[in-house]
């Protein structure tokens, strides 16, 4: 039994069958893309075990194919046991024993990255200073007492919390928060402008003017959702509140009043907050000389880390990123008027891990393949002799 | 004398392209369009001589390089041009705009005849009409529109870019330009004064003030119509400004950059026909570029050169007759006609090659920056392989790919070519020639291997099921080069892909994004994994391997050209309609070769036995390959 479970794991079939399922798997992820978004085709293809179908809001759902992770898993399980079990040194497998090495490493690598790498934007205006980035998609309901004389005490609710529309009790609050409708995706509109019949969610603040539709989730990569949601105050010794309208669409954070402090609440970005600070000095955007095509962007940032007593000028432009405390920063966009760049920031611990992979790769093919040819062209020789 | 053919046949086809080449001789005559060919402009950031403007432009409009009245009298994109600079009114005659959707025609009230194009005078009377369709069909992505809203913006963008031509060098309603700028200059510095006395509320000159400001909003207008930036820098720190900008910086400065003032003569004369004149100033200002912008002019003459010796038109030619001499010599004569093949080949190597490097050279790029220039250098790639393999093996079958590819190859870059300029800028992202060179050459390369093992795929299909001449020793050594070239295509596609990766790291910080290009990338490595490891394992063997090979066509034709059609992702360069056709056809001529290829292998003419014997001939039996 145990013989025919290391057969199956170690042989060259199941590395076939698995290659060809990555194939399908990734065509028919990208053409997922066309309908779905590259973002979401990657977390239902790429980054899941099986692909489900239907793939949500119905009752039920099977799998229908592997998906990317138990590809690559077996794929990487496959290569690790079928070398353990058939490694033998030699020179003549010297190719072979690299490519598949580098290969592993690639393969976890990869795996590292998708489970640890943290993608994140930052966005800043000229003179603008921040020390966080915002998450691209994911939100949050921050909810900041700001009656501290030095420090606001911020309790972040990850949407993830939000979108089961529950009552939720924290202990750093005097209140609980009754989260009534979620949008992950909507549009707001003046009362007065949206047409007849349309109610606000909301009886506090801005909110009670506002009408909220919901809205097809974005696909596009340059587009990002609009989540709004309406949340009920209820303070823990009894009673109600209110309630608010809180969406990504609103600016300011709204204030109400309980316990004898002063909140702020509002709906916003993830953030992630870092040990030191940016802060944009210029942005530049070159064009070639009576055309639109953009020629470079560039950000003059300066770099405040009081730990480490760092206070230096950065630029960072198309293809030359700042990296610092594991985090790298690129330039990735700009507001439409040049009035504000993006930066995106990663923080990938494993992303050295490809560029050891492809050296050793690569040598591995090169004296594979490199002893092919010196074999062929010594038959042709004998051959011709 | 059959020693001496294939130098023969080289001779030939060398002195043929040679007699291309000639230029033709300008006499006192003639208007030397030639040299005013050669001036450099700027346009879409890069300076380029106007005749690389004329072809572009004529290209965009009018589908061609070259414009056929009716009468059958042609005119090279160069006379057009002038036409449009200089003789708006004769210009506005000739028959430019490509129109063929009858729905498009119905909005003028015209019917759908044999006649396709219509010129700028016959729209004259819709221009706003044309105007207002083409908005409303801009405001849909490319993907949505119907065929009649394509047709209607494109008709409004040619209209739109003629326009602009007309007024780049002068206003397009222009008589005596040269007068009219000398009365400008005269008047700019007493309207200047009578500007300063009317702020200081003295008493002013209002007829001189009225005067300047009518040929000042004038050349506004010239200034925001304006396609060409003709006129150079004049110092350090200056940079190339449109006709009528200039003019209005010189309101600044009161004087009228030199340059402008030539032009101006050069178009009067065209205008009245003084060829002498013409001549003359064209000379003129050409000298006066040379002088002060030496390495734009010598570039931009350099430029004119290769537009002239069109070198991918010429070598696709030789590619086709080297193909049809290597075919032949697998029917008889062989040793000479494969010779003959082999030598046009490296003439056709050698101009594509020139043809690469010139581009380069005048982009200052590595070879390969946007789709046009991938099938040129896939094609150049394959092409070189392919003469290896056949300078080893000697038996038609390298000579025979190459030419096919080469020419397949050259005839897509032709067709990808109708956009305009093929040596655009760069978007600020690929602004990197290491990458360039590195990723994007080790993949087009790994493209080109590809198609390379799918083209000895199908010689093996094609005569093997439908000819006898596959003999085994053939077969045998077809299956060698398939495998060899596999073994490439894996090296450089796998490489690619990851420095493509590692780009995608060091610009946007994240090595993979599953972006449809990097996708397809993926796939083509997997592909070359898959048939490596079934051949290593014994489950395919000579006719496994030439199937999956063909598979690997679809592959890479879905890799590069597939995945732009999706119109997502970083890679993405335009839905391009036209293409998606041609592209699901040869996929499909692929899966009817692969089905072919599994006829059972006494069908295989080559390994049946032979059925028709003449009398006293060896029957024929050559051993058939173990079935994969």
């Amino acid at each position: 039994m145990l013989h025919k479970i290391v057969d199956i794991f170690t042989s060259l079939k199941l590395t076939i069958v698995c290659l060809a399922a990555g194939m399908a798997l990734i065509f028919a992820g990208t053409l997922a893309q066309v309908h779905v978004g590259i973002h979401e085709a990657q977390q239902r293809y790429f980054q899941s075990m099986f692909v489900w179908w239907p793939p949500e809001g119905r009752g039920f759902h099977i799998p229908i194919f592997p998906g990317g992770h138990l590809i690559g898993g077996v794929l990487l399980i496959n290569l690790i046991a079928a070398h353990l079990k058939r490694f033998r040194w030699s020179w003549r497998k010297l190719g072979i024993h690299l490519t598949h090495a580098g290969l592993i490493i690639m393969l976890a690598g990869g795996l590292f990255t998708d489970l640890f790498a943290v993608e994140s934007h930052m966005r800043l205006a000229n003179g603008d200073a921040k020390n966080f980035s915002e998450d691209m998609r994911d939100t949050e309901l921050a909810v900041i007492d700001t009656s501290g004389d030095d420090l606001d005490q911020v309790t972040a609710i990850p949407d993830t919390v939000l979108r089961h529309n529950r009552v939720i009790d924290h202990w750093s609050l005097p209140f609980r928060i009754a989260v009534r409708n979620f949008y992950e995706n909507s549009r707001l509109k003046m009362l007065s402008q949206a047409g007849e019949g349309a109610q606000p969610i909301a009886n506090q603040g801005p909110g009670a003017m506002i009408a909220v539709e919901p809205a097809v989730r974005a696909t596009a990569t340059d587009e990002r959702d609009v989540p709004s949601a309406a949340v009920e105050i209820l303070p823990k010794d009894g009673g109600s509140l209110g309630t608010w309208l809180v969406s990504d669409a609103l600016g300011a954070p709204q204030t109400f009043a309980c316990g004898g402090r002063t909140w702020m609440i509002s709906l916003r970005p993830a953030r992630y907050y870092k040990p030191y600070s940016v802060t944009l000095q210029k942005f530049t955007h070159e064009k070639y000389a009576g055309t639109e095509i953009p020629k470079n962007f560039s950000s003059k940032v300066t770099l405040i880390d009081p730990e480490r007593s760092v206070n230096r000028d950065v630029l960072i432009y198309m293809n030359h990123p700042l990296r610092y405390r594991g985090e790298t920063f690129y330039q990735a966009g700009f507001q439409p008027d040049d009035s504000a760049t993006i930066l995106q920031v990663v923080h990938n611990p494993s992303f050295i891990a490809p560029y050891v992979a492809c050296v050793i790769v690569a040598a591995g093919l090169l004296v594979q393949f490199g002893f092919h040819l010196v074999g062929f062209s010594r038959h042709r020789r004998r051959a011709i002799a | 004398m059959k020693r001496f053919l294939p130098w023969i046949i080289l001779a030939v086809a060398a002195a043929s392209i040679a007699a291309n080449w000639l230029p033709r001789k300008v006499t006192s005559e003639d208007f030397d369009l030639g040299r005013l060919g050669q001036i450099p402009v700027l346009v879409g950031g890069r300076v380029k001589p106007l005749d690389t403007v004329a072809r572009n432009s004529l290209l965009i409009i009018h589908g061609k390089q070259e414009l056929r009245l009716e009468g059958g009298k042609r005119l090279s994109a160069m006379h057009w041009l002038t036409d449009v600079l200089f003789n708006a009114p004769v210009a506005d005659q000739y028959p430019v705009f490509v129109v063929q959707n009858a729905d498009v025609l119905g909005l003028f009230g015209w019917e759908q005849s044999d006649r396709k194009y219509f010129s700028f005078a016959e729209f004259m009377p819709f221009l706003k009409q044309i105007d207002e369709q083409a908005t409303q069909s801009d405001k849909l992505e490319a993907v949505q529109r119907s065929a009649y809203q394509s047709a209607i913006l494109n008709l409004r963008n040619g209209l739109s870019l003629y326009q602009r031509l007309k007024n780049s060098i002068q206003p397009e309603d222009a008589q005596n330009f040269a007068a009219e700028l000398h009365r400008f200059e005269g008047t700019v510095p007493g309207a200047a004064k009578a500007a300063r006395e009317r702020s200081m509320g003295e008493n002013f000159d209002k007829a001189r003030l009225d005067d300047v400001a009518a040929m000042i909003q004038r050349y506004e207008r010239l200034s925001e119509m304006a396609y060409v930036l003709a006129v150079p820098p004049f110092g350090q720190d200056d940079q190339w400004h449109s006709v009528g900008d200039s003019l209005l910086r010189s309101v600044g400065t009161g004087q009228i950059h030199p340059i402008v003032g030539d032009y101006a003569i050069v178009g009067d004369a065209y205008r009245v026909d003084d060829r002498m004149l013409f001549n003359q100033n064209v000379q003129f200002v050409g000298d006066s570029f040379a002088k002060t912008q030496p390495k734009a002019t010598k570039r931009a003459s350099f430029e004119f050169l290769f537009n002239r010796l069109q070198p991918f038109s010429q070598s696709m030619a030789l590619y086709v007759l080297a193909f049809l001499l290597a075919c032949a010599s697998w029917l008889g004569w062989s040793g000479v006609l494969r010779r003959s093949a082999f030598y046009i080949l490296l003439l056709a190597l050698a101009i594509h090659t020139f043809g690469l490097v010139s581009r380069m050279y005048l982009q200052e790029r590595p070879p390969v920056t946007n789709l046009y220039s991938s099938a040129i250098f896939i094609g150049w790639g394959a092409v070189i392989v392919a003469l290896i393999l056949e300078r080893i093996f000697k038996d038609g079958i390298g000579a025979a790919c190459a030419g096919a590819i080469g020419f397949v190859t050259l005839i897509i870059a032709h067709h990808l070519a109708g956009s305009g300029d093929t040596l655009e800028m760069l978007q600020a992202v690929l602004d990197t020639n290491i990458w360039l060179a590195t990723h994007v050459v080790a993949i087009t390369t790994g493209y080109s291997a590809m198609f390379l093992a799918g083209m000895l795929a199908i010689i093996y299909v094609v005569r093997g099921v439908f000819t006898r001449s596959l003999k085994k020793q053939t077969a045998d050594s077809l299956t060698r080069m398939t495998y060899g070239v596999v073994c490439f295509a894996t090296l450089f596609s796998f490489v690619g892909t990851v420095l493509g990766g590692i780009w995608a790291d060091q610009s946007w910080g994240r090595f993979w994004g599953w972006d449809p290009k990097e996708n397809g990338a993926v796939l083509i490595v997997l592909w070359c994994a898959i048939i490596l490891h079934a051949r290593w394992g014994g489950f395919i063997r000579q006719r496994g391997l030439m199937v999956m090979a063909l598979f690997g066509n679809i592959v890479t034709s879905f890799s590069w050209f597939g995945v732009n059609m999706l119109g997502v992702g970083l890679h993405s360069y335009g839905f391009m309609q036209k293409a998606f056709p041609w592209l699901v056809g040869f996929m499909i001529s692929q899966l009817a070769l692969m089905t072919v290829a599994a006829l059972p292998l006494e069908k295989w003419r080559s390994f049946a036995p032979a059925r028709v014997r003449s009398p006293g001939e060896q029957p024929q039996i050559s051993p058939a390959p173990s079935a994969g």
